[in-house]
């Protein structure tokens, strides 16, 4: 079905993405894309819990700092190999995303998203707090580098290498998902839950799967992020920042796995570029978001789709389809 | 027919809403390998009745036994892989899926695989995935739909989503299935088709069949038994022509002259 067109897609992304570092003007680009492609791992997360299965979370930043925090604490504070540090916190995001989904999960869209809301809230709060712990409202600093069997990932070219994969493999993952018979579930959840428990589809259990893993790959970005900048604050894991990964993913467009990458590219670099305008930045922000949703209502990735089938259907018209 | 090849059973069912008796001691049940109709007047409780068997709601007092089993507070989802599977009065077709994959989900429990099997891709999941679609496209075509096989569900008119629906329901494989109204919206001629298919699905596949409808033309072509509810009550049982001769059933249809 979508098998050979998915094929396709990913190879034009690994080209594109081992490619992008060398035409670019300068480092510091590198540093925007990599920032990039660690959102874009959590923002294909939440698209399978939002996009696919219909399930809002207005909390998953939390799921993204608890493992940045975990991380950071474990390898600074006691001294563990980062990927061990990485993988306790991917751990623990995925215990406190079992928990609080358990119940939350139970209920539906307003009431899940006042719930999911609040659990951010909370987490947030818990990390301004505990000054001891997490250094509070100020950050935490000196976190080492990424580095796994004593190569360090020193340059922001290997960095943007380690991203890359991980987000290739992160959207090997979904993309396989959503076409099997646990995709099929998810979107018959999403489209009508009675409908679906008719069909002997385990409602309750599919969703807490979906935001239990859409919590893994926010965690996993959480740890790729902590381990890049060397510094976290609260700040980049409040409500602010969960709302950021929703608009990435309607913008990017939901029902699709590269939506979340196109949304989350577009929007972190977006901003760099409107640098330059100054005062008028946060206007032309807002009227691009409301444009793109006026003449793209699919997101992004629906539009890029259209264009690219418009193309195509131009150039081979008289091809076989 | 002897009362042991009773495939559903349900006794003495009521449901009560707030401080409304939507059924009050309902029985009911179907043979194996049969027809059976439930009519009655609107609010009579056929719906009801049909949300209380499959588990999307629970009764207040009764039982229900299926395949001579006790399912009366089992989850509504066990229930259908216990081998039954409804349709809905709204149609609820899967929206973000195509007609193909929408009869592919009604096997959900047919042709099972771990997510780690979809994850990477295992011979299993390619083997399992080709068994699935092959049942799904017989399905379809057994309800005349194979060309529109990869159309979004939500662009084929009414009438088809309705044997979409039916073709969905039937790739499950269960033993029994419940059509809530399922002709309501068709013409004439989209009802007779409709006929034609669903005694076909006993015929072809051996599946008992429960029928809600207010077509009466097709309750009685089609029927083997026929029960009657008014206002929560089993008012007649019988044959198709026990039941048009029935004063009483046609007292609750068409009213008493006093």
């Amino acid at each position: 079905m979508g098998g050979k067109q998915n094929i396709i897609s990913l190879a034009v992304f690994i080209v594109v993405a081992a490619g992008f570092p060398w035409i670019l003007p300068s480092e510091y680009y590198i540093s925007i894309l990599i920032l990039s492609g660690i959102t874009a791992i959590a923002v294909v997360g939440l698209n399978l819990l939002l996009g696919f299965a219909g399930q809002i979370s207005l909390g998953h930043a939390a799921f993204f700092g608890i493992s940045a925090y975990t991380s950071a604490i474990l390898t600074t504070n006691y001294g563990f190999p980062v990927l061990a540090g990485i993988i306790c916190g991917i751990f623990l995001s995925a215990i406190v995303a079992f928990l609080i989904g358990m119940p939350a999960l139970k209920l539906k869209a307003l009431s899940l998203a006042m719930a999911t809301l609040g659990f951010g809230l909370i987490v947030y709060i818990f990390m301004n707090e505990t000054i001891t712990l997490t250094g509070g409202p100020s950050g935490f600093v000196g976190i080492p580098r990424f580095n796994i069997m004593g190569y360090d990932f020193y340059s922001d070219l290997a960095y943007y290498y380690l991203v890359a994969s991980s987000l290739t493999v992160v959207i090997i993952i979904s993309l396989n998902l959503i076409n099997s018979r646990a995709g099929r579930a998810l979107k018959a959840i999403h489209s009508s839950e009675n409908a679906a428990r008719v069909m002997g589809i385990n409602v309750h259990r599919y969703k807490l799967f979906v935001f239990v893993l859409s919590a893994v790959f926010a965690a996993l970005a959480g740890g790729l992020y902590a381990h890049y900048l060397s510094f976290v604050a609260p700040s980049a894991f409040g409500f602010h920042a969960s709302l950021q990964l929703i608009v990435m993913a309607i913008l990017g467009g939901m029902s699709s796995v590269w939506g979340g990458v196109i949304g989350a590219l577009f929007l972190t670099s977006m901003p760099e570029f409107l640098r330059i305008y100054e005062e008028l930045e946060t206007i032309l922000y807002g009227l691009i978001l409301i444009l793109c949703m006026m003449f793209m209502p699919q997101g992004l990735a629906g539009g890029l789709g259209k264009l690219a089938g418009y193309v195509s259907g131009k150039l081979f018209r008289r091809g076989l389809k | 027919m002897n009362k042991d090849a009773a495939l559903l059973k349900c006794s003495d069912i009521y449901v009560r809403f707030g401080g409304v008796m939507a059924l009050s001691g309902v029985s009911f049940q179907a043979e194996k390998n049969s027809i059976s109709a439930l009519i009655g007047p609107n609010g009579a409780g056929k719906t009801t009745l049909l949300n209380v068997i499959t588990g999307m709601i629970s009764q207040s007092e009764g039982s229900i036994e299926f395949k001579s089993r006790d399912l009366s507070s089992i989850a509504a989802h066990i229930r259908s892989q216990e081998g039954m599977i409804r349709t809905f009065q709204n149609l609820e077709v899967f929206a973000h899926m195509s007609v193909l994959e929408n009869v592919m989900t009604g096997a959900h429990n047919r042709y099972k695989y771990t997510v780690l099997d979809s994850i990477l891709k295992t011979p299993k999941y390619f083997a399992r995935e080709r068994q699935c679609r092959d049942a799904a496209l017989e399905k379809l075509k057994f309800v005349g739909l194979e060309k529109e096989r990869d159309l979004p569900a939500l662009d084929l008119p009414y009438g088809k989503q309705r044997l979409l629906e039916l073709a969905r329901a039937i790739c499950g494989d269960p033993a029994l299935i419940l059509l809530d109204e399922p002709a309501a919206g068709l013409n004439s001629r989209e009802t007779r088709t409709l006929g034609e298919v669903i005694a076909a699905i006993r015929q072809d596949f051996g599946i008992t069949v429960v029928l809600v409808e207010h077509d009466m033309e097709l309750v009685m072509s089609i029927s083997d038994q026929i029960t009657v509810l008014n206002f929560g009550q089993v008012i007649a049982k019988g044959t198709p022509r026990d039941i048009q001769n029935n004063p009483e059933v046609i007292e609750a249809y068409l009213g008493s002259d006093d």
